[in-house]
């Protein structure tokens, strides 16, 4: 914690330092050496996405051809709709799933999180720590890896496999989230606002809504859209509960095992279920970008 | 921000007030008594940090306790197919540290890990560094440094299994403009270890990078300037200020790393055609796979639950062990 206090006040530093210029930061220009590793790693990054949309706009026969083929072909329309209307990958459905559960995690983890980072951080009351403490601990726990085979029979026992809740209210557990937030609210929110609007006679809860939440809405968008783009990933859990209900990454597993030949099929539905985050993240790259720093440094 | 000016004028009043404990005039209009009203504040006071916390801990209960208690509960049992279970003792433990399969998932997956995660990490470090210059087109750097973040795990798998095709794959297409004969992938342990750790370091190594260039950033730059008129090359620079600097970011991204890296799951699965065997051989089988294979294809929950609490050791000695090297990286300055 004292780690934690100690680094609450960098962001103004590093505002005051990009203020200063002059001859001596010029160690700071990026090299030409810098420039090129870093269009190296530009390309790198963004190449397999892009063969990716190249394979999904070609033929099968495309997909096989020694020397590989660099450019989109004409066929990205005909190829969706193949995706789309192939029984056994479900994939419409699979898209429907993920977006359902991604939405509700999100909603829900942003809540929970916010609610209990305003009582750690700004509230005192008896077992705090320990409670805090045990949040802490639980982040080094992969529960989801470790507790499968008990929550699985207790998805069975409620006769829940093959819903969507069986995903979604195990991943309303998130460590991270609440931890987060209370770093979060700690900055954000002055403890003397809160005592002072407590000392006009607004209610906990009140204080929670009308204070915390507008003040702490940067970090709730970080939270969400973190947890969001873990949730559309997430495979294990999904490919045991759901079965015959896929969510769109057990619908391109779906794919692959039954038509594992069928290359341009596989890569039009790959391409399907990463577009939604691409969009989102074309849109949001700053705030996102700005979130992961801030998020980093607070941890 | 904002908040702190709009209501510096209500605080500025309650601190120059003498009794915080009265309640203040203008609420009277609630007209409820006021013992009553001081219950119903105090009631507030006490419980409502509760009811704040109470969702996450109700779900802690349920979605983490439950499921970690009855694991090690079930461990100790031998389940038949037929829904027959058997008391078992610590049988099932001393059955996987005997078992061939489990020490060679439990060395694919330690394999996979320091061959996916060293150079990525080493990389990510040079990466920020970069980062951390001034250039032009900042944010479309970074945005582009993070992309591979973005997609998902299983497409990644799927575009890296066909880029590692034996017979058509571009890798071994581009290997052999160099002489090299077509490798199979698949075939091997250790090129399907190289394989399976290129897809998880293309998905992470600029995210780490992200983070680091954040601690970065928090270093004051007077160091470097200092460093710089005594004469200290940049290599030097990096080693004696960077790292040192860096270590709690460093313990971050590593034991993120460890947990991630141990428990890794879809791209080896979606590596061998989205099947949990691993290779027909378990090449490249981890021990999540194993856990899995062995409670829904198998059903032996007991064993399973066994192996999940090995897996659990594993990951608390590799952080251990990973946080221990960090600090004495960091000591070194």
């Amino acid at each position: 914690m004292t780690t934690l206090t100690v680094r609450r006040d960098t962001p103004g530093a590093r505002r005051k330092r990009t203020h200063r210029g002059g001859a001596g930061s010029r160690i700071w220009d990026a090299t030409p050496l810098t420039k090129v590793m870093l269009a190296f790693t530009i390309i790198v990054s963004a190449f397999p996405i892009y063969w990716m949309i190249v394979i999904a706009s070609r033929t099968n026969s495309d997909a096989v051809d020694i020397p590989p083929p660099l450019l989109p072909g004409g066929n990205l329309g005909e190829n969706i709709v193949r995706v789309l209307n192939d029984p056994d990958a479900q994939f419409l459905t699979g898209l429907t799933n993920s977006a359902i559960v991604a939405v509700s995690v999100t909603v829900s983890v942003v809540i929970i999180s916010t609610m209990a980072g305003f009582a750690f951080s700004r509230l005192r009351f008896r077992g705090s720590r320990v409670l805090l403490l045990a949040v802490l601990l639980t982040m080094m726990v992969p529960i989801q890896q470790m507790g499968v085979v008990p929550l699985y029979r207790l998805m069975v026992e409620l006769e829940w496999t093959g819903q969507l809740k069986a995903v979604i209210l195990p991943y309303l557990l998130n460590a991270f989230g609440v931890f987060l937030m209370t770093q979060y609210t700690e900055q954000a929110v002055p403890g003397e606002l809160v005592e002072a609007a407590r000392v006009d006679g607004a209610s906990t809860l009140r204080i929670w809504w009308n204070i915390v939440l507008p003040a702490v809405r940067p970090g709730m968008a970080v939270l969400g859209i973190n947890t969001f783009m873990i949730t559309w990933n997430d495979f294990m859990w999904p490919l045991i509960v759901l079965a015959g209900n896929p969510t769109v990454q057990v619908a391109i597993r779906n794919l692959n095992a039954q038509h594992s030949t069928d290359y341009v099929m596989i890569f039009t539905g790959t391409t399907l279920s990463v577009l939604p985050l691409i969009v989102v993240f074309l849109v949001f790259g700053r705030q996102i970008i700005g979130g992961l720093m801030e998020g980093a440094v607070k941890a | 921000m904002s908040l702190h000016t709009e209501y510096s004028g209500p605080h500025a009043q309650a601190r120059s007030g003498p009794q915080v404990a009265a309640p203040p005039p203008r609420n009277s209009r609630h007209a409820a008594p006021g013992a009553a009203r001081r219950f119903l504040s105090w009631l507030d006071l006490k419980a409502a940090p509760y009811l704040l916390v109470s969702p996450y801990f109700l779900l802690f209960a349920i979605f983490g306790l439950f499921p970690l208690g009855f694991t090690l509960w079930y461990s100790l049992f031998d389940y038949e197919l037929t829904g027959e279970q058997e008391w078992v003792g610590l049988g099932n433990y001393s059955e996987l540290l005997a078992d061939d399969q489990f020490w060679k998932v439990v060395v694919n997956t330690l394999a996979m890990f320091v061959i996916a995660t060293v150079p990525q990490l080493l990389l990510a470090l040079m990466l920020a560094n970069a980062l951390n210059k001034r250039f032009r087109g900042q944010l479309f750097v970074r945005m582009g440094v993070l992309l591979p973040l973005v997609t998902s795990v299983v497409a990644v798998a799927v575009v890296f299994t066909h880029l590692y095709g034996r017979d058509w794959g571009m890798v071994n297409w581009l290997l052999g403009l160099f002489g090299i004969d077509p490798i199979d992938w698949k075939a091997e342990r250790l090129p399907a270890w190289l394989a399976v750790s290129t897809m998880v370091d293309w998905r992470w190594t600029g995210y780490n990078a992200i983070i680091f260039l954040a601690g970065m950033q928090t270093i004051p730059r007077d160091l470097y300037e200092a460093a710089e008129i005594d004469g200290a090359s940049k290599r030097r620079q990096f080693w004696q200020i960077t790292i040192p600097m860096l270590r709690p970011t460093i313990i971050f991204v590593v034991l993120n790393s460890t947990i991630g890296g141990l428990t890794l799951f879809a791209e080896p699965m979606m590596f061998y055609g989205g099947r949990i065997q691993g290779g027909s051989d378990n090449q490249f089988q981890t021990v999540a796979m194993f856990i899995v294979e062995k409670a829904f294809s198998n059903f032996q929950y007991g064993y399973a639950s066994a192996a999940a609490w090995l897996l659990f050791l594993m990951i608390l000695i590799g952080s251990a062990i990973n946080f221990m090297l960090i600090r004495r990286i960091g000591g070194r300055k």
